[in-house]
């Protein structure tokens, strides 16, 4: 279950193999093309593979089920030990016996998003009609094709109804896209740092991104896996620009300050002198060894793209009107990229749309990260959310506690 | 506007005039004490606003769905008749502008309920008169330079706004100061003198402006 990175001119097929066996040991579902995911874009993904995992165990009602949509770059390993960088899944904080997702009471699912590179269909995957990957080819996917096609696995897993639907971020969008597209498939939402559309400075971010990767010349038009290459620097760069908009000021002062690398002077040179610089780096290599560059591609825009109201005739309340679902909306302080007022825009487009909601502002200085860390205050939110729409579902407690 | 950890006498009184299970949105909600009696004893369907973070963490923490909001703010944008209550609960005395918050309650609810401390209780008046000083007392219990008190009344104050927003006060009551309704219904001069804190149910006494949002 190791990754190395594939020699120079070796096979492209088989550097995607080394990229993608890692995640080839969980679970799959494959769609035929007889079952199509057509795109907003118009475009048709068919064949489809989603790959996921679940923790717990479904319970006889099927009442119990929560669906965890990932931000960005996340995958479907949000607990337990990530396959290819070896540390845990990204709200391994939260999931777990006990924890505010208690996988002894409630059964956890979690998907690659399509356009994903962790074994759901994307970019980097063979494309039926030409033998090659898609690269560019694919179509261009929206957050509201990523919740089509995970409607599609809750119904293969025989899920009619939801009970929560949680993910911060990008995540946030697909749970309120989850409660728009199917407001009688969601007993609960929980959208965390997120927004209901992106804004001017979230979309030019992005197209920082993008741009970087597009300029290294191994992108190679986007064809850089048959080349055997990689657009590493460029994606690196992306990722080092996406990295600081995830954390707040205060927080990289208090880590990292003016302190200097290894080293008592500046060298008067380009070298990373500053831990930032040096940490930043870091954070760039480490991205490219578990992320395919063109699907960075099309995650970004799928960002880009979301905007609720749009497909309301501009009102956010519409696309809320009636629903019966119960929101939990969290929101942290010191957040730029999805700030409260983002948040607030939410909250008041459920009030007037007459939904359940709740609304918790957390104070924290880690910036937009902090939804992926341990906050007191975070985690006492969810799990009283939780634990109250659980037993208004009338979902058994687990039998930990219950003994 | 966050109220007090202490025990609220008001609390039972308010939450006798609400019929059960209604809609309820309480501004101003504190820690939920008013909303947890409200589900519990009247299978209310309660909702929440309230200032401090440290409330609707509170709240949210318990299962209560309440929202971070300002009353002077917010309820701007709730629809009209989204409720069968709105209850504000001493916190119409700590809003920048009680008479707007007071129609937009009228508006979102059928009905709203509003306790608030009575400055024309007799003690205080006293203090005043006295010892030149502004009063305190159970119900003030902070500073002038402290306060966040800063639209007092007395009840007949609040009985002259009810009537310009055209209200309808179905109830009025007062509490003596131990937090015990009066026995027999006082004439208002009374009321004013002797209630400590007192609590109205209003109606909608006039057809809703038009160019509400």
């Amino acid at each position: 279950m190791t990754f190395s990175p594939p020699s120079p001119g070796a096979d492209a097929s088989e550097a995607i193999g080394a990229r993608h066996g890692a995640a080839s040991s969980g679970k799959r579902v494959h769609f035929p093309s007889d079952r199509p995911l057509v795109t907003d874009g118009g475009g048709v993904i068919a064949p489809l593979t989603i790959a996921y995992e679940t923790y717990g165990v479904l319970n006889e009602a099927k009442s119990n089920a929560i669906l965890l949509c990932h931000a960005l770059t996340g995958d479907q390993y949000a607990a337990g030990v990530h396959p290819l960088t070896g540390k845990p899944g990204w709200w391994e904080v939260l999931v777990g016996p006990g924890r505010p997702f208690d996988t002894d009471r409630f059964f956890v699912i979690s998907s690659n998003v399509v356009g994903g590179c962790m074994g759901t269909t994307g970019p980097a995957s063979i494309n039926p009609a030409t033998g090659r990957s898609f690269g560019l080819d694919f179509p261009v996917v929206t957050i509201r094709d990523m919740v089509r096609a995970q409607a599609m696995l809750i119904d293969h897993l025989g899920v009619e109804t939801l009970f929560c639907v949680a993910g911060g971020s990008m995540g946030g969008m697909q749970a309120l896209q989850w409660a728009a597209s199917y407001p009688d498939r969601v007993f609960a939402a929980m959208p965390i740092a997120t927004a209901p559309r992106h804004s001017s400075q979230n979309i030019a971010f992005h197209e920082v991104g993008r741009q970087a990767i597009m300029a290294d010349p191994d992108w190679r038009s986007g064809r850089y896996l048959e080349a055997g290459v990689r657009p590493e620097k460029g994606l690196a760069v992306a990722r080092m620009a996406a990295h600081i908009t995830y954390l707040s000021d205060t927080a990289l002062q208090r880590k990292f300050g003016r302190k200097l690398q290894d080293r008592a002077a500046p060298t008067f040179s380009f070298d990373a002198d500053f831990q930032i610089e040096s940490y930043l780096r870091h954070q760039g290599l480490a991205f490219v060894e578990r992320f395919d560059a063109n699907s960075y591609l099309f995650v970004t825009r799928a960002c880009d793209y979301f905007d609720l109201a749009a497909d309301y005739g501009g009102s956010l309340a519409l696309a809320f009107k009636g629903s019966q679902t119960r929101f939990c909306v969290i929101s942290f302080t010191s957040d730029w990229l999805y700030p409260t007022s983002a948040s607030r825009a939410i909250v008041h487009a459920l009030n007037a749309g007459g939904a359940s909601v709740s609304f918790v502002e957390i104070e924290s200085d880690k910036g937009h990260d902090a939804f992926l860390l341990y906050e007191p205050d975070f985690f006492a939110t969810m799990r009283g959310f939780l634990e109250a729409a659980a037993s208004a579902r009338g979902i058994a407690p687990s039998r930990a506690k219950a003994s | 506007m966050t109220r007090g950890a202490h025990k609220r006498s008001d609390l039972a009184v308010v939450a006798d005039m609400v019929a059960p299970g209604s809609r309820v949105l309480d501004v101003g909600c504190g820690d939920g004490l008013l909303l947890e009696m409200l589900a519990r004893d009247r299978r209310v369907d309660g909702r929440g606003v309230e200032l401090s973070q440290r409330g609707v963490n509170d709240c949210v923490a318990k299962g209560l769905p309440v929202i971070q909001g300002d009353a002077d703010t917010d309820l701007a944008d709730y629809p009209e008749d989204s409720f069968d209550y709105v209850i504000l609960s001493q916190t119409l005395q700590a809003t920048q502008r009680p008479r707007v918050v007071l129609e937009h309650m009228l508006r979102i609810g059928r009905r709203a309920i509003v306790s608030f401390p009575n400055f024309g209780h007799w003690r205080v008046r006293m203090q005043l008169l006295l010892h030149g000083r502004m009063p305190r007392s159970t119900n003030l219990q902070y500073s002038w330079h402290e306060t966040p008190n800063i639209h007092l009344c007395t009840i007949k104050d609040f009985v002259d706004l009810a009537e310009e927003v055209g209200a309808v006060i179905e109830r009025g009551m007062a509490l003596d100061l131990v937090g015990a309704p009066f026995r027999v219904a006082a004439p208002l001069p009374v009321m004013n003198l002797f209630g400590a804190q007192a609590i109205f149910l209003l109606k909608r006494g006039r057809a809703l402006e038009t160019s509400t949002p």
